[in-house]
């Protein structure tokens, strides 16, 4: 198979939970033809989950027949992934969980996606929209690193 | 689309000679284990097992949600003077787990047999 620059996929998921794991495979799919290392697909495969997660959550309120888009979009050198709900956006930037506020109980033991996200891509960038025309996103990328590929 | 989770309890004994309390989980950890995670993790006697280590080796998903789930399962454990190890993760999730600061409150060991060695 020839992998392209400019192919693109699109799939829509239920706000579900349980169906990120479908956009997981995908985006670990189109990684993986684009000859990303296993780890590079590790980290994709978590940032995935987690930005269809937070979109089937807040962006969606766990309103199963309102779906979450993913667009995975092969570029030269790079892989991105746009994740869209009908919310109105998450606040960005999220900070780094703090364990011994966690573990003391002053901050939630949950709520770590957003930082999981920024951590293991390259790229992060949450748009807002009007949670009716306009779609909120979120969009990913990965860079291939020639030396480390 | 969750894959059920299941999780086991076995009594070891580590090289110390201490009994250890082997939580293994399977399947899905995610905010759908939560039963199966802390429930499981509950109903052992707080002042009979001491050192309890959780084994990640048949987990197939793991999200932010089960993350959570396990550092409720610390937070017990330090108020109730048990010691927790980890041991089974894959490479990613060593690494995720060591970016959330797990490793502040629980050892990661690579599999059971290192984890018993060292316990």
């Amino acid at each position: 198979m020839t992998v392209a620059s400019g192919s693109r996929v699109e799939v829509r998921l239920p706000s579900r939970l349980g169906f990120e794991k479908v956009a997981m495979s995908t985006a670990a799919g189109m990684a993986k033809l684009m000859g990303f290392s296993e780890d590079r697909i590790e980290d994709l495969k978590t940032a995935v989950a987690e930005a269809c997660i937070n979109a089937m959550e807040h962006g969606n309120q766990m309103n199963a027949s309102i779906p979450v888009s993913v667009v995975l979009s092969m570029k030269p050198n790079e892989l991105e992934v746009k994740v869209m709900d009908n919310g109105t956006g998450m606040e960005v930037p999220a900070p780094a969980p703090d364990i011994d506020r966690k573990m003391s109980g002053e901050e939630e033991t949950r709520g770590m996606g957003m930082f999981l996200i920024q951590a293991l891509v390259d790229e992060a960038e949450w748009v807002s929209g009007t949670g009716t025309d306009e779609q909120s996103f979120v969009r990913l990328v990965i860079r291939m690193n020639k030396e480390s590929e | 689309m969750q894959t059920a989770n299941k999780v086991s309890q076995q009594q070891l004994t580590g090289a110390s000679g201490q009994q250890i309390t082997c939580l293994r989980f399977n399947g899905d950890i995610s905010s759908v284990s939560r039963d199966a995670v802390l429930g499981t993790y509950q109903a052992l006697d707080k002042a009979s097992h001491k050192r309890i280590l959780l084994d990640f080796k048949g987990v197939e998903y793991l999200n932010s949600s089960g993350i959570a789930l396990v550092i409720q399962v610390l937070m017990e454990a330090s108020k109730s003077d048990q010691t927790v190890a980890i041991c089974g993760l894959t490479p990613h999730f060593t690494k995720v787990f060591t970016m959330v600061g797990i490793t502040k409150y629980a050892t990661l060991y690579p599999d059971e047999a290192a984890a018993l060695s060292a316990l």
